[in-house]
């Protein structure tokens, strides 16, 4: 267990070193570069020796896998560097819109898994019947439906139901917990629809299987009542495959609200990858990747790991 | 993983009996599958006879009529050009059905033949290549899509391939695993001992015979492209005006005037959902006709 646990962990690095080269390559693929498009923006003309000078400012003018190596090896310290574009260091620029895409993220968890566990198990315990269909229909519907056009559905009935808008300003949580949460609670809501459509299915086959165990039918031999065999036998069992399902999303979650952080006019990190693939602002863009990427690698990690202590059947090599 | 059904409900695969028994088989069996089916025959109906159906010229650019409500005149309106929001929706199908497709075949196609060579050759190719996928899905698809689109420019072709890169790994990891237990039969050893070169054995004896989840894959993706093609142009990455694409349609304006002309930001939104949930429900049928195994996926 131990030999599989450090195997285990110690391929992370490959992988996040991986997509570290992937990342620092891409993006200096993309024509037209930060100094270009900040230092054109303003005047227009600008002398050739005055854009080689900011390049050599970045670093911009060493070859390539010099300018990898000092990254790599800030990133290892934990120092990310400063925005090309703004010049304020990357940790703050990524403070200032974590919170706002954590709590949205960690909203739409909530949203999920609220619909996703009761949708999915009353589905498996009536499998086949309209019930079941309709949890079906209803959770296909919500992978089909993208959330920012439900967040635009939801702006729009508010507007035209009840003559109200939701603030369009963004207040902290522990400034005004009650105008944050009437700002927040629609994209969360547009998010968590779309996002407990996987984890429906999921609770529903895991359910289906479990059910099916030998130790499910010792339950009822035994005359347990069918409440206490769902909560403690089943519903305890099939809860794994459905937790990996909601916390790899949720990775993800935290920087892939690009498009839904648009509508709601919210200034979260998808806002801000946009903008700085938009800027070229490469320390910028390659901290963020990073950020998502490393937190998806981290959680998968963690599950696998999870997996094999709480469920003593599985046994690594 | 085991099955989710008693093994006496699963239905054995319907004798060759010719492409329309099976059909009639299949919507007789999964109503819903069926249902699907039929809003994909409409769709395709729609962007084949788009110039016959559609009233107006997509592009034709009204100001007498501009943010006109739904009307006899126009269907379902107009935009804040005095566009046709009913003739702009049957041609976008047009945009989204070719995104939608082209990318899903591409890379269901890539991915397999990724993920059956790496099974077949194992060992340290299939490491690398298992490491090399790992990297790819540690991205999330919209990023990948839009860094992608960026270095490409904006032009359909390079929005076609800007969303099939991220579904080549997804697909290949799929496919392996099925590939896997295909390396071990015994008419791989046979086409093997009868000194058939890799790519014949892959291409002819491999290949065929993950079909199942191939196609699975296909209608997975089909949906997905839909959407991220849409999100896309939503942002302004992906099919630029005037051309039309639901996406698209949904931007600016549409949320600008949301309050004043709701029908131009209801009705593309209407049409993509719509879509990407036909595709959805058929091949969640599809998947449960074609392999009861993976089912729980």
């Amino acid at each position: 267990m131990l030999k599989y646990l450090t195997k285990r962990f110690f391929l992370m690095f490959p992988t996040l070193l991986g997509v570290a080269i992937v990342t620092f390559f891409l993006i200096r693929v993309i024509p037209g570069d930060v100094v270009e498009l900040r230092m054109g923006g303003e005047s227009g003309a600008v002398s050739q020796e005055m854009l080689a000078k900011e390049r050599a400012r970045f670093g911009l003018d060493q070859p390539l896998w010099k300018q990898f190596v000092v990254w790599v090896g800030g990133v290892a310290r934990l120092d990310f560097g400063r925005s090309m574009w703004t010049g304020a260091p990357i940790w703050e620029e990524i403070k200032l819109r974590l919170s706002l895409s954590l709590q949205v993220a960690i909203m739409a968890t909530v949203v999920a898994v609220l619909l996703a566990i009761p949708l999915g198990v009353l589905a498996a315990l009536k499998q086949d019947t309209w019930v079941d269909y309709a949890v079906r229909i209803f959770s296909i519907a919500g992978l089909a439906t993208p959330s920012f056009w439900l967040g635009i559905v939801f702006i729009l009935m508010l507007l035209i139901v009840f003559k109200w808008l939701p603030p369009m300003v963004y207040t902290p949580f522990w400034q005004n917990p009650w105008q944050n949460m009437q700002q927040l609670i629609w994209p969360a809501l547009a998010v968590g629809y779309r996002y407990s459509a996987v984890a429906t299915r999921m609770t529903r086959s895991a359910m289906l299987e479990v059910l099916r165990e030998d130790y499910i039918r010792t339950a009822r031999a035994k005359g347990l009542v069918q409440k206490l065999i769902l909560s403690r036998h089943a519903l305890k069992n099939a809860m794994l495959p459905v937790m990996t399902v909601v916390a790899l999303e949720f990775a993800f979650l935290i920087g892939g609200l690009v498009v839904t952080e648009q509508v709601f006019n919210l200034n979260g990190l998808g806002l801000l990858f946009v903008q700085a693939v938009a800027h070229r602002d490469y320390t910028l863009i390659q901290a963020l990747v990073m950020l998502v990427s490393g937190c998806f690698i981290v959680v998968n990690f963690v599950m696998d790991i999870m997996y094999a202590y709480l469920d003593p059947r599985i046994r690594y090599r | 993983m085991a099955l989710a059904r008693p093994l006496e409900t699963v239905e054995a695969p319907p004798a060759q009996s010719g492409w329309l028994a099976t059909s009639v088989e299949f919507c007789r069996r999964r109503p819903l599958g069926a249902v699907g089916a039929a809003i994909i025959v409409v769709m395709f109906v729609v962007a084949l006879a788009a110039p016959v159906l559609a009233p107006y010229d997509p592009q034709l650019v009204d100001f007498a009529a501009m943010l006109a409500r739904p009307s006899p005149a126009h269907w379902l309106g107009t935009d804040s050009f005095g566009r046709d929001v009913l003739s702009r929706l049957i041609y976008g199908s047009r945009t989204a059905l070719i995104v939608g497709f082209v990318s899903a075949f591409v890379g269901a196609t890539l991915g397999a033949v990724l993920g059956v060579g790496s099974a077949y050759f194992g060992g340290r190719v299939d490491l690398y290549m298992q490491r090399l996928m790992d990297i790819f899905i540690s991205f999330p698809l919209i990023i990948l899509a839009l860094a992608l689109v960026a270095i490409l420019g904006n032009s359909i072709p390079n929005l076609i391939t800007a969303i099939t890169v991220p579904m080549i790994p997804r697909c290949a990891l799929v496919i392996r695993s099925s590939a896997l237990s295909i390396r071990e039969m015994p008419y791989v050893d046979a086409a093997r001992a009868a000194g058939f070169g890799h790519s014949r054995i892959i291409l002819r004896h491999m290949l065929p015979n993950v079909m199942a989840p191939y196609l699975i894959m296909v209608t997975a993706f089909l949906g997905q492209a839909i959407l991220l093609e849409a999100s896309l142009s939503f942002l302004g990455l992906g099919v630029q005006e005037p051309l039309p694409a639901w996406g698209l349609m949904l931007r600016g304006a549409a949320v600008e005037f949301a309050e004043a002309a709701p029908w131009m930001a209801i009705f593309p939104g209407v049409a993509i959902s719509l879509s990407v949930f036909a595709f959805n429900l058929f091949g969640d049928s599809l998947r449960d006709a074609l392999d009861p195994r993976l089912r729980t996926q």
